[in-house]
């Protein structure tokens, strides 16, 4: 069956069985393999990504599901060249080790932020609480998503009293 | 890696395509919305439906109706996440609102829905297994096998409910509305489930849950307690919704329901009607909670020591009656 959506901002038709999970569409059809499947049982939180800006697990999701609606991976929140804040801050803090749930962690890190820039930490584990890391302890990815928020609060309110172009 | 089995999928744009697509396959249909309870079991070969009916698109479903201080109407479709997000949830029907948030994790509360969790399949040490698993052990009556692992003499599955939802939901006295292509009919909630491990709901074949209706919350104080080994994720070991009407500090009615402790959830009767014309203190706390735990009776089939279940009941139930003496 043609399933018409937007992945990563590009409007695309796929051509699939409707057997096809979501994850399967993004890493073996458009080879987007940023998103990883550990359980498949929606567990983990590996496989995250956003449909219409909310976190959901893409190894649940079958591709007749997504039939007009927006999918946003990892490789969609990521720039061409470089890395964003985010991401820095997970670099720079060590919040990833081995980096399997990374990808995940940092869609799921996306969802927060994009509702609340100026989440606690507790509200960071909160929204994390479905993204499983075996290496990190979590400490190190609560640290980076906070110095991610204060970074992106700080750029924000340099947009904000930046003078206007002479 | 576990693969799903085959199947067809038809995405229905309204409830009547919905019912009459699930009233013609029979059997071999089965609805879904979120997925997140259907798809792990089709992996693991518990449910093997042909056609599967997708209910996200369904508007008659995402419904949310009532007017403030009257009854309020609760589509099947809405997520989990929309009901623990609704602010006049929070404030009115707060057992409904912890239930729902305190459901799995923040990813699948985006995608499951409150329909779907009100009709979780039951679940069970040795039912929710892979395929491998089970067929080692040979089956169990649930699904493919002739015993029950759990009571091996006994002639009924004991997989136990362990939905969030539903216990508040029938503490705050829901109703459940069922369609099927033929009509409608309304139920207690309490109705809709049935003291059976296989067998657990009262759905007739080709019968939806369409939404549920919660009476006028004035007057009315509840909560949701909720044990299990992890702060997220995991589903409940034990779970205790209450609710109380309370005039001046005295009980007018209370509900108060288990979760998790058998097959169905359990309502504790006898304390409810000890704690009605009760002023709310300490001591009829405590004895509302000796009561009530005598309707928790588990069975050693979920995380957690089976004596440390049946312990922490009573516990449970005078932590949630505290919290709502606190206010």
């Amino acid at each position: 069956m043609k399933i018409d959506c937007t992945i990563n901002g590009s409007p695309t038709v796929l051509d699939v069985s409707p057997m096809r999970r979501l994850i399967d569409l993004l890493r073996e059809e458009m080879k987007l393999t940023g998103t990883k499947e550990g359980c498949g049982e929606g567990e983990c939180g590996a496989c995250t990504v956003l449909i219409d800006g909310e976190a959901v697990n893409s190894c649940l999701v079958i591709a007749s599901q997504i039939q007009g609606r927006q999918v946003v991976t990892i490789e969609g929140l990521t720039p061409r060249s470089g890395l964003t804040p985010l991401q820095e801050s997970f670099v720079r803090k060590g919040g990833l080790q081995c980096g399997i749930c990374t990808p995940g962690m940092i869609v799921a890190a996306r969802a927060l932020l994009d509702k609340n820039l100026e989440p606690d930490a507790l509200e960071i584990r909160t929204a994390i609480a479905g993204n499983l890391c075996r290496c990190t302890g979590y400490h190190r990815i609560v640290d980076s998503i906070l110095e991610a928020a204060e970074l992106e609060r700080s750029r924000l309110s340099l947009v904000d009293t930046a003078p206007p172009d002479l | 890696m576990m693969r799903l089995p085959k199947f067809r999928y038809l995405g229905a744009k309204s409830l009547k395509e919905a019912l009459q697509a699930l009233g013609s396959v029979g059997p071999e249909g089965r609805a879904v919305a979120g997925g997140t309870d259907l798809l792990p079991n089709m992996k693991r070969r518990q449910q093997q439906p042909k056609l599967l009916v997708g209910l996200r698109q369904v508007p008659e479903l995402q419904s949310l109706s009532g007017e403030s201080g009257g009854s309020l109407g609760l589509g099947a479709c809405l997520t989990l996440s929309e009901i623990a997000g609704n602010a006049a949830l929070q404030d009115d029907y707060a057992a409904l609102s912890l239930a729902a948030r305190a459901v799995a994790t923040p990813a699948l509360r985006n995608m499951g829905t409150l329909g779907g969790n009100l009709c979780l399949d039951t679940r069970c040490n040795y039912y929710c297994q892979d395929q491998e698993w089970r067929e080692a052990l040979g089956y169990c009556m649930k699904k493919d096998g002739s015993i029950c692992w759990v009571a091996p003499s006994s002639p009924r599955c004991w997989a136990v409910s362990s939905c969030d939802t539903a216990p508040a939901a029938i503490a705050l006295g829901a109703r459940v509305r069922l369609a099927s292509a033929s009509g409608r009919r309304e139920i207690d909630l309490s109705d809709l489930y049935l003291d059976d491990g296989i067998r657990y709901l009262s759905l007739e074949p080709g019968e939806l849950v369409e939404g549920i209706l919660l009476p006028p919350a004035q007057g009315w104080v509840s909560t949701y307690r909720k044990i299990r080994r992890r702060g997220s994720i995991d589903f409940p070991i034990l779970s205790v919704a209450a609710a109380l009407k309370l005039d001046g500090g005295v009980v007018e009615k209370a509900r108060i329901v288990f979760g998790a402790v058998g097959s169905r959830p359990k309502q504790a009767k006898e304390a409810a009607a000890f704690l009605g014309g009760e002023r709310l203190t300490a001591e009829s706390i405590e004895e509302a909670a000796r009561l009530a735990a005598k309707a928790a009776r588990p069975l050693d089939n979920t995380d957690g020591g089976l004596s440390w279940r049946k312990r922490i009941a009573q516990a449970t139930v005078v932590r949630a009656l505290e919290e709502i003496l606190r206010g």
